[in-house]
């Protein structure tokens, strides 16, 4: 069991390592610096003197070799600090600190919903002896899926908010705030969610066990819920780890539709003027949200499995 | 439906009607005699101090929390009386003295002195790369000296007639002692303390500006109409990002104004009721800002054939929101000291003839060649307006029909400065919006960055005495010259205005523009 964690946890600083560098590395190749960007970032082009922008490029290191900044930035992140925004001219934890929370919201309750209702789904479709609903059910994920994010926040804007005017457009403003931007986040995950666990269901429905179960005389719930979906889980679980990703990597637009503060908003707005101690900030913290959710997954497994830790 | 079925779908819709009544108790109506006005913009600059930005969508919240030392009129372009009563200007345009007005207060209750003023202008320089403007405007300034308590004396070393319109800008808006001692930073995140008609309350990024009315104001600008104090109790930015929520959120009521309004959008808030409000900016406007050194552009009549070839209306009515104007000079027709240039016309008969006069001969694809030269043109441009990848799209259809052909290149905005400095284009696609003739004088003297590589010629005198014309009477000829010679040696391409266009709800009254298009909100009142 010490082995199988240790592993876990080597391979999840690896990760977080490795997008840091991935992430500077794409920030170093695109072209123009943060300096510039601020500068020209208005609604239009002011006039720019070069050499004040050459006087700020030095006061924030953007003249340094890269490789140097790459190693001052690493150090200072392995102590925790992330820097200065260049566009704020805020530390970066502050602003990471300010917007985290709002995104755990998001992303928290879209991972939530979606898993519990694609589950539901999952089961319902399984279960019933209905052919015409069991078909009408497994339909809806693969639809769910092939809708952008962004059109299914529209959409969900202008029915809930702007129709029917029962939600708010824009916001953080608690509960009532989060709902939309929620059950948009829900959709693709539960998609996802419904289609592997209800394949997998499908597939330990048909093993030996189930039959032995049913022998024994087993009642149908007591099959679905107590054996099937037992050894059903695990392939779902893993998708969760990953949907978690996804759905970090959705609040980006989530939060431009709805207006949230969050991670994503000030991605957005970070790799627009290339704020490279945002950026780097952000990733650090997203991969942390990612691989926090797989590790939390991995010690899950060996609970439901204990196999997993004996291969491993 | 199966009694299965039937239970699923009831189960369903509870869920559903258990979700909408737990949020339904929707929003409240605004009562009081102020009221409050919601205001949605599409961003947040991430700072909420006057002097550093330079983002519409920001300088709309941040432009009513200070005075500045004078004010524009719009209408006319005349500079008037605001925190300064009156003010001399040395005849050589480099020494400008305010006396300032008695009695003005910051909201933190320290009153208004030469000696803050003085501390404001020298602290200018040191702010970050978001103060450009500001950095722009006392650029070259030798000494400023508090004369007396209520008389601030700034000298330049060199003439600077622009300088008294740049008082007037929000850039150089006046803020209390205690902010301009804070770092640039603290200024961005916690906000700045004025002497302006409204104080900041709060301020959450990526989320809402709010604005309280300041009681007992009393030194507004002599071009309001309402004396003492605004009408508004509260102002509230709310930051959308996404363009049709902020047009369905106007239209559904859950908002009373919206920045930025698309062509896209006009008919739906045309529709609802909606007043929709224009102006265009002033400053030069939207032009292809031709590389004067390339051996191509250095011909004059290759120049003079591209200004020709461009059917300036034609991309108005197609791509620009309902009243934006093709450019009639260099400079739009809201700036001080604009005239109407008559070189400026659309005549592709004449851009041929003249294509054909500079040797460039239509070759098999239509193409000009020369000495076996293609004519191509690389126009680069940057995702600033959501018009601009139209507009040049036409551009490029239209100098076609003449044998020109134009490859369009997107850059990013951080690559601005490397490509106005590096030179490494043929045409550049943009604007600057000033409410000064100067602006010329910024865009287009060889002495200063130089971006468009214009040689040496009568023009770099006419925009020197311009800088030193301290009478408006004496200025304006020069200005007018500087417009001409720009535009009949086709330097640049005017190409078209750029306008503001806000959507505002019918119930809101005097929103207005100020000189540089943007808002003024002592005088906004709510029906």
């Amino acid at each position: 069991m010490r082995r199988y964690l240790l592993k876990r946890f080597a391979q999840a600083i690896g990760v977080l390592w490795a997008a840091y560098t991935l992430s500077f590395v794409i920030l170093d190749l695109l072209p123009g610096d943060p300096v510039s960007a601020m500068a020209g970032a208005g609604s239009d082009q002011a006039p720019i003197d070069p050499e004040q922008i050459a006087r700020l490029q030095h006061q924030y290191g953007f003249d340094q070799p890269v490789p140097l900044q790459y190693l001052d930035y690493l150090g200072h992140a392995l102590r925790g600090d992330f820097g200065t925004s260049v566009s704020t001219g805020r530390p970066v934890t502050d602003l990471l600190a300010e917007a985290l929370p709002s995104t755990l919201a998001l992303t928290g309750s879209g991972l939530l919903l979606g898993t519990l209702v694609g589950g539901s789904l999952a089961m319902v479709a399984t279960w019933t002896r209905l052919r015409w609903l069991r078909q009408f059910l497994l339909s809806l994920p693969p639809l769910a899926v092939s809708m952008p994010i962004f059109w299914i926040g529209l959409m969900l804007v202008e029915v809930f908010s702007f129709q029917l005017e029962l939600l708010p457009a824009f916001g953080n403003d608690g509960l009532r705030g989060l709902v939309l931007p929620a059950v948009a986040l829900s959709i693709p995950v539960g998609a996802i969610v419904a289609q592997i666990l209800a394949k997998s269901l499908l597939t330990a429905l048909d093993q030996p066990y189930v039959e032995t179960a049913r022998a024994k005389g087993a009642g149908r719930v007591r099959i679905h819920l107590r054996h099937a979906l037992r050894n059903a889980s695990l392939p779902a679980l893993t998708i969760v780890g990953v949907l978690a990703g996804q759905a970090m990597a959705n609040s980006v637009v989530i939060e431009t539709v709805f207006s949230r503060n969050g991670l994503g908003r000030v991605t957005a707005a970070a790799v627009t003027v290339q704020d490279l101690p945002l950026v780097q900030g952000v990733v650090v913290f997203g991969s942390l949200v990612f691989v926090t959710a797989n590790l939390l997954v991995d010690l899950i497994y060996p609970l439901l499995d204990p196999r997993i830790v004996v291969a491993s | 439906m199966t009694p299965k079925a039937t239970a699923l779908a009831a189960l369903f819709t509870a869920g559903t009607l258990l979700l909408s009544a737990c949020t339904s108790d929707s929003d409240a109506s605004q009562g009081g005699s102020g009221g409050t006005l919601t205001f949605a913009v599409g961003s947040d600059a991430g700072c909420v101090d006057p002097q550093q930005v330079g983002s519409n969508d920001t300088i709309y919240s941040v432009r009513q929390l200070v005075d500045s030392l004078t004010d524009q009129d719009p209408q006319t372009g005349k500079i008037v009386p605001w925190l300064a009563e009156k003010w001399d200007v040395s005849p050589d345009s480099t020494t400008f003295t305010f006396h300032l007005r008695k009695g003005v207060t910051f909201s933190d209750g320290t009153p208004l002195t030469a000696q803050v003023v003085k501390d404001n202008f020298e602290a200018v320089p040191n702010l970050g790369a978001l103060a450009v403007l500001a950095q722009g405007y006392l650029a070259g300034v030798k000494d400023i000296t508090a004369v007396d308590a209520q008389t601030v004396k700034i000298a330049f070393a060199q003439p600077n007639a622009q300088f008294l319109q740049a008082t007037a800008t929000h850039s150089l808006g006046i803020l209390s002692d205690a902010s301009v001692k804070k770092t640039p930073e603290q200024r961005c995140s916690d906000g700045v303390v004025g002497s302006g008609p409204f104080v900041l309350a709060k301020y959450v990024p990526n989320q809402s500006i709010t604005l309280t009315k300041r009681t007992g104001y009393d030194w507004g600008s002599s071009l309001w109409k309402k004396d003492g104090e605004a009408y508004l109790d509260t102002v509230v930015f709310k930051i959308v990002p996404e363009s049709g929520v902020r047009t369905g959120s106007l239209q559904s009521g859950q908002v009373d104004a919206i920045g930025a309004v698309g062509k896209a959008d006009e008919a739906a808030l045309k529709a609802a009721g909606v007043q929709l409000i224009t102006r265009a900016n002033p400053g030069v406007v939207f032009q292809l800002g031709l590389n004067n050194s390339r051996p191509v552009l250095k011909d004059l009549k290759v120049r003079q054939a591209i200004l020709a070839a461009v059917d300036r209306q034609q991309i108005v009515d197609t791509v620009y929101p309902s009243g934006t104007q093709p450019a009639t000079s260099i400079l739009s027709h809201t700036t001080p000291g604009y005239t109407k240039q008559p070189a400026l016309a659309y005549d592709p008969a004449k851009a041929k003839s003249l294509l054909d006069a500079a040797g460039w001969r239509a070759g098999s694809d239509g193409i000009r060649v020369k000495n076996g030269a293609r004519l191509t043109l690389h126009v680069t441009w940057f995702a600033n307006a959501a018009t601009n990848q139209p507009a040049l799209e036409l551009v490029q259809q239209q100098l076609k029909a003449v044998g020109i052909d134009v490859t369009l290149k997107q850059a990013q905005i951080a690559q601005i400065v490397q490509i106005q400095k590096g030179g490494n284009f043929d045409a550049l696609w943009g604007n600057v919006t000033r409410a000064d003739p100067d602006i010329l004088r910024t865009q287009f003297s060889t002495k200063l960055l130089n971006a468009y590589r214009i040689p040496e010629g009568p023009l770099q005198t006419v925009l020197a005495q311009q800088a030193a014309a301290a009478d408006p009477a004496k200025r304006r000829p020069l200005v007018d010259q500087a417009q001409k010679l720009i535009v009949d040696n086709a330097y640049v391409v005017p190409v078209v205005e750029l306008e503001t266009e806000l959507g505002v709800a019918s119930k809101v009254q005097d929103l207005n523009f100020e000189a540089s298009s943007r808002i003024q909100l002592h005088d906004t009142r709510l029906r």
